[in-house]
């Protein structure tokens, strides 16, 4: 197929369509790379039109995210809004063996079928191969954007463990908005000031700890799964919304940990099957440097003592033990399996682990693994629910009733 | 009643399923003074308040507790803001309270399955979203077998034998019952069938290994009703009388318990508030609808006028004599006859339901003709067409038999000589051709998993209580048809159920149900990204398309207006009819032959192979025989063909299983490896690395439906694909071998053939041994070694085999090393093999001039369960069959447009590029359904075929798979080639 290169002249006036699947964290991402000089967009648009466009030009039996977020960027073009010889679109894309590292292939293919195969596409990800002259990830650039994922999974939290309880009702989301907003304004300096980083950790934490909250008793639901429909309110049915309808408290695990885990795998690679070893020698330096910026939220929401925080990656990952092997890395891979043992752990026994309908990797770490979870952790209360475009919020909402029917 | 009404104690539990409203009333001390159970046609604000209006004289005036259970009535107790319990949970308190002894409850209901174990830790449990074995799916086969619910379940309890049928979906066990019922096997035997299949769906599905035993509760409408479906349950289980427990009032176990919940939640209500408060409710409309069908009666009376333009003179049967054509097309669900004359008018026609016995309906309608036209006419020509064509064809002599394809080509021509696409939606099929210079073009048939057709919405209206033409005509004038998606039939049911949810009346849900067919049809089978790309004059037709609902939904959906022959439902049989006009004589049976002619069937199973075959022998009075449900000729009772037509499938078979150990004898550690999935590659190599270190190595298998269920009570995700979900039981026939080690290793990266970017393996073949090892309960005896490998390197794969067996055999470094260049060498030399079997039959094939199929899919699709034997079918058909790694190494790396990065998958697009650039040979693609990564490679395989001027035909394989429907597609493909004179 033709590449379509993005090139400099592009990037001074083509605005960049991006689908969204964490609101918060994309916003801050988004930010940044505005800031270099890139008009950026994000689509938050949401309904049956999206899902519709995604079936007309992506293989109907191709995962669920796939034509989700294909038929969201198609059906942006096709809504007339933008000149559509003056834009790009922005797909992250992740690689390994999983069929998921066909979506870059599969939105060029759809935007041929669509008759748009003019379109320049830029892969944003761990395996971005591909050369635009138009758009390139620095080592600044990539060190900011980590940092809105800092930002963004720590307010993430904070608003997960705030809004069930608020005395009134919009608080932690305002204070997170306003957060959103103020960090954004920060991340576009040239430089970032870590000591600035961990005081606005200090002052956010405390925030919503001020927060007039009533400590009810609240059930609390883990959500983990396959890294779209885990997220993306347009993937799971706005699963978090519902679920704090339902009164209960919603833990979900940071974007961090499958960024971790995405780094850790090469290394292991490396270890188990003596190859990559210079790229495995870079993935640990980065590995111990992302470590540490994780210790340092661990210690200050600790000090602070309002909330749970997150447990740490090298924990996380040494509680597969007895369940799966490291080796195990398509798609969320073991990843998975350790964050329902992290949640267990960490004493949230409900469970929903949610995937598109035949995801292949979570055959094997997600509903695979539930038998030995059950088996060797008492009282714990799992339900998998599969997404998928023909599968119906009802069905996924009566099992979900059903689990918190039997939580504990 | 009274005294009861005084203390206040009264509580109403309404249970509102998919297809039923079940209603109690208890008292204080939970006895039963009121219930009732009934369908509710979808109809559920209306159901429920008909059924409060009968209770009006127990309840009139009074306060109580009430409590609202079950998936409809989710969104009734939302928007009428009154408790609502989850079912399951529900009837697990209720049996918590009355059986406390019980230690597991089956509970069936209209489309959920639910299993809850009671002792031994609590497990509430209800089917994946992909399971169709259920109350609805019972609805549907009783309606395809002609009877009611009541008779199946009486049929059920006469059966002599059970035949396998897919559980895993209701659409699948429709392809597996059908060609029964067309072979003529005993309704009372696929009765006991379809319950064994339910049986199987919920203990594999939901059970998923916990064994389940001890009192064993059976709740819900089905089981209730259906004592045949106990029984299976019973004896499945192993039950004995006593703890297998069916109580009265099992249909209302979750009704019963809503009300015990409601007396804990103390809510009241008054009854006559809540009988208004229900009345007043609207439920709200939901936003997400499509557009009318038709505007108002103009546009509809338009679009009649110009249908009506499209059809065959009709000749007048009281007066015409002379020679006549007979075509008959024998289709899965119906039976199609057209009688016509020399210029091609219609003299007569049939068209109705093969009510499961197609040779007394075409006896029948044969006497019928005789009767009526008695000397008049000559019969000069028959032809058969359809599922059922060899079977008639062999009943009644008739002289031609032709493939669908091509009786509807021949039809659709005479309507529109320049036609350039035919879509076809009948009960079963959805087929359509594309046209290019007089030749068909592109064939694409619907895959098992989708049949969104014609017998679908017709059990649906029958469900709904409609009859389908009235069903239909509600649509056309709905004001908001609800959009329910488009994947699959199964699927769609609970879109219909959502759509109720949100309050959408019967007509939306018809129209709406008429656009997912188009959809399904025009974006899943066609896989069509605008309308252009189906042509200008496009030809409908099948059975379905006579509904005029899902006529006008396709012209909406494409844009354009297409023309529908007035005989849409006959086209197959009217395009051998057509056919039948070349035949020279006739000798169809004649009218004495008629009146004597008898027809019985008797089942058997073959023993030509261990494929086990069941046989169907219909035997007709003239001694003449047909047999059908055969793999192969074995069955047939044939004698050896003379020709031994090269089969790479065979050889690759027999190669594999040819792996024989040299170790055998005493003291040496059986290790096991299970020849599923990534084994049927890599044997070789860890064979000669295991029998070089002098272990006695034993395979499992082969595979056969038998092993299968072996192991299929351990398989935690139902759609996961058949080749991974078959490795349980090869796991357990290992271990009933005697294994003390098995070995799978987990393997992220295939072998690197050089021919791709990477060389991964798919999730399922790289990892499932960690899946097997943790819900395996069998594998807790036996050591289980599925170390993480890399086969690229003989020095890693020598360390780490090192260390992953210090203590299994403690071989020194320097054996393993020396064990694992032996293995190499064996994979190699057994890969070279392949190779030039396969260069052989490629010139074997040149030499004879036979036509070459590469049977192309993954190593492991040559097992002959999961590949059913598909390659056997072809040699009968005369093709040389070649398996893509036997001739991928012929040609050049295929760029394609998607990552090439797993290894079987690079395979599979060098065949095909070997395929487009040879005129003499085909590929037909073997996909096993719930394959993820095929959802990429079916695609880009078809495009390079295209590309190369070649059809591109796809086969979806699964737990059963019926070759009749594979044969169509094979012979169609013949067929093709022939019309457009290829080799």
């Amino acid at each position: 197929m033709e590449f379509v290169e993005f090139t400099k002249e592009m990037a001074k006036d083509y605005t960049i369509l991006v689908p969204t699947m964490l609101p918060m964290h994309f916003k801050l991402i988004i930010k940044v790379l505005s800031h270099y000089g890139y008009k950026m967009e994000l689509l938050e648009t949401t309904g049956k039109q999206v899902v519709d466009t995604g079936l007309k030009y992506v293989h109907n039996d191709t995962c669920y995210p796939a034509i989700l977020v294909i038929g969201q960027l198609i059906n942006a073009i096709q809504s007339g809004k933008y000149d559509v010889n003056k834009i790009a679109l922005m797909l992250s894309q992740t690689g390994g063996g999983c069929r998921a590292s066909n979506y870059l292939s599969l939105l060029r293919k759809a935007l041929k079928k669509a008759g748009l195969s003019h379109i320049p596409v830029v892969a944003f990800g761990v395996a971005g191969l591909e050369k635009h002259s138009g758009f390139n990830l620095n080592v600044t650039k990539l060190y900011k954007m980590m940092h809105a994922v800092f930002y963004g999974d720590l307010l993430m939290s904070l608003v997960n463990q705030v809004k069930p309880y608020e005395k009134e009702t919009g608080t932690a989301r305002k204070i997170a908005d306003k957060w959103t907003e103020r960090l954004s304004e920060e991340l576009i300096h040239k430089y970032i000031s870590y000591k600035k980083v961990k005081r606005n950790y200090r002052e956010m934490i405390a925030e919503f700890a001020a927060v007039p909250m009533n400590k009810t008793d609240k059930v609390k639901v883990g959500v983990v799964g396959e890294i779209f429909v885990k997220y993306s309110p347009l993937g799971n049915n706005n699963l978090e919304e519902f679920l704090y309808d339902e009164g209960a408290e919603v833990v979900v695990p940071g974007l961090l940990d499958f960024l971790m885990y995405c780094v850790y795998n090469p290394i292991n690679d490396s270890k188990a099957y003596g190859i990559n070893k210079i790229k495995a020698f870079a993935c640990k330096i980065g590995y111990k440097f992302l470590l540490s910026r994780q210790r340092d939220i661990i210690t200050l929401l600790n000090e602070d003592g309002h909330f749970m925080p997150p447990t740490p990656f090298s924990t996380t990952a040494s509680l597969t033990k007895g369940y799966i092997g490291l080796g195990t890395k398509m798609g969320e891979g073991w990843l998975l399996t350790a964050e329902m043992l992290e949640l267990a752990h960490e004493g949230v026994k409900n469970i929903i682990c949610t995937q598109p309908f035949g995801c292949l990797p979570n055959h094997i770490c997600g509903k695979g693994m539930m038998k030995p979870i059950k088996e060797k952790n008492e009282n714990i209360n799992i339900v998998a629910i599969d997404y998928d475009a023909g599968a119906t919020q009802v069905n996924q909402e009566n099992r979900i009733k059903l689990m918190l029917a039997n939580a504990k | 009643m009274d005294q009861i009404s005084l203390k206040n104690k009264l509580s109403v539990g309404i249970d509102i399923g998919s297809t039923t409203a079940k209603v109690v009333l208890l008292n204080e001390n939970n006895e039963t003074l009121f219930s009732k159970y009934e369908r509710h046609f979808s109809q559920v604000k209306e159901k429920v308040l008909e059924i409060l209006e009968e209770m009006k004289d127990l309840l009139d005036g009074k306060t109580f507790t009430l409590a609202i259970s079950g998936s409809a009535g989710l969104g009734f107790a939302e928007t009428l803001n009154l408790p609502f319990v989850q079912e399951v949970y529900a009837s697990g308190e209720v049996v918590k309270k009355f059986w406390p002894d019980a230690s597991a409850v089956i509970e069936l209901g209209g489309e959920d399955a639910k299993i809850i174990f009671l002792k031994g830790g609590l497990d509430e449990r209800m089917n994946g979203s992909c399971a169709g074995g259920t109350g609805a799916f019972i609805d549907q086969m009783a309606t395809l077998l002609n009877v009611s619910n009541d008779e199946m379940d009486k049929l059920s309890l006469e059966y002599k034998k059970i035949y396998p049928i897919a559980s895993r979906c209701g659409v699948f066990a429709k392809t597996d019952i059908q060609p029964l019922l067309n072979q003529g096997a005993r309704k009372e035997d696929i009765a006991a069938s379809i319950y064994q299949a339910v049986v199987n769906q919920t203990i594999a599905g939901l059970a998923q290994g916990r064994k389940i035993d001890g009192k064993v509760m059976f709740l819900g409408g089905p089981l209730f009703y259906c004592k045949g479906l106990r029984d299976r349950f019973k004896q499945t289980l192993k039950l004995s009388d006593e703890n297998a427990v069916c109580p009265d009032n099992a249909r209302f176990a979750v009704a019963i318990g809503a009300a015990i919940y409601a007396l804990k939640t103390k809510t009241t209500v008054e009854y006559n508030k809540l009988v208004n408060d229900i009345k007043d409710t609207s439920l709200i409309k939901q936003q997400n609808s499509l557009e009318p069908l038709f505007k108002n009666e103009e546009e509809y009376n338009a679009f009649v006028t110009r249908h009506q333009k499209a059809s065959v003179p009709l000749e007048d049967a009281e007066s015409y004599s002379g020679n006549v054509y007979l075509g008959i097309d024998c289709g899965s669900t119906t039976t199609k006859l057209v009688l016509i004359t020399e210029k091609a008018g219609i003299l007569y026609s049939y068209y109705d339901s093969n009510k499961g016995n197609p040779v007394e309906i075409v006896k029948q309608q044969l006497l019928n003709i005789y009767n009526c036209f008695g000397d008049r006419i000559k019969i000069c020509g028959s032809a058969v067409t359809g599922y059922g064509e060899e079977l008639i064809k062999s009943a009644f002599n008739i002289d031609k038999g032709i493939v669908e394809t091509i009786a509807h080509y021949t039809a659709a021509k005479y309507f529109k000589p320049d036609v350039d696409f035919i879509l076809d939606i009948g009960g079963q099929d959805i087929k359509c051709f594309k046209i290019k210079n007089g030749a068909i073009d592109g064939i694409m048939l619907n895959e098992a998993c989708s049949s969104g057709c014609g017998s679908f919405i017709e059990t649906f209206a029958k469900s709904m209580g409609y009859e389908i033409k009235d069903f239909a005509l509600k649509g056309l004038f709905a004001d908001s048809p609800v959009n329910l998606g488009s994947r699959c039939t199964v699927f769609m049911n609970s879109s219909v159920k959502q759509s109720q949810k949100d309050g959408a009346s019967v007509e939306d849900i018809s129209a709406g149900l008429s656009a997912s067919i188009v959809k399904n049809a025009v974006y899943k089978v066609i896989r069509a990204g605008s309308a252009d790309e189906l042509g200008n004059n496009i030809v409908v037709q099948g059975g379905t398309f006579l509904n005029d609902a899902v006529l006008r939904a396709f012209e909406k959906e494409l844009g354009k207006n297409v023309i529908r022959p007035s005989i849409a439902g006959l086209m197959g049989a009217y395009g051998a009819a057509l056919q039948a006009m070349q035949v020279k004589k006739s000798n169809i049976i004649s009218k004495q032959e008629l009146l004597s002619f008898t027809h019985t069937s008797k089942l058997t199973v073959c023993s030509g192979c261990t494929n086990h075959c069941h046989l169907t022998i219909n035997t007709f009075s003239d001694g003449k025989k047909y047999i059908s449900g055969n793999q192969c000729e074995k069955g047939l009772g044939l004698k050896k063909p003379v020709e031994e037509i090269p089969n790479l499938h065979e050889y690759k078979r027999k190669k594999l299983y040819a792996l024989e150990s040299g170790n055998k004898g005493i003291g040496k550690k059986k290790i096991g490896l299970p020849m599923a999935l990534g084994m049927y590659e890599l044997a070789p190599l860890w064979h000669g690395i295991f029998e070089s270190l002098g272990f006695e190595v034993i395979l499992s298998g082969p595979s056969s439906r038998k092993l299968y269920e072996k192991g299929q009570f351990s398989i935690p995700s139902d759609t996961a694909c058949y080749p991974a979900k078959i490795m349980h039981g090869h796991i357990v026939d290992l271990i009933e071998k005697g294994a003390d080690i098995i070995f799978y290793p987990c393997l992220t990266y295939n072998i690197d053939e050089k021919a791709s970017e990477n060389h991964y393996n798919c999730p399922v073949v790289a990892y499932y041994s960690e899946l097997l090892s943790g819900n395996m309960e069998e594998l807790k005896n036996v050591r289980f070694l599925y170390p993480y490998l890399n086969i690229n390197s003989e020095k890693e794969l020598s360390k780490e085999l090192f260390e992953n067996l210090k203590d299994v055999c403690g071989a020194e470094y320097i054996n393993i090393k020396k064990a694992v260049k032996a293995g190499f060498k064996k994979y190699y030399s057994h890969m070279s093999d392949i190779r030039k079997e396969g260069e052989k039959a490629l010139v074997y094939a040149r030499e004879k001039g036979r036509r070459i199929m590469i049977l192309a899919g993954r190593p492991y699709h040559v097992d002959p369960e999961i590949g059913h034997g598909i390659d056997k079918l072809a040699v009968s058909l005369g093709f040389v069959v070649v398996s893509e790694d036997s001739v991928c190494h012929l040609t050049d790396r295929q760029p394609v447009k998607v990552l090439n990065q797993w290894t079987y998958h690079s395979r599979l697009y060098r065949a095909a590029r070997y395929a487009a650039e040879h005129s003499d040979t085909q590929l037909v693609q073997l996909v096993s359904f719930g394959c993820g990564v095929d959802a990429i490679t079916t695609d880009e395989v078809r495009e390079i075929l295209e590309r190369g001027n070649k059809f591109y035909t796809q086969i979806k394989i699964d737990e059963i798979t019926n070759l009749g429907a594979v044969k169509i597609r094979l012979r169609s493909l013949l067929g093709a080639l022939e019309e457009r004179g290829e080799a």
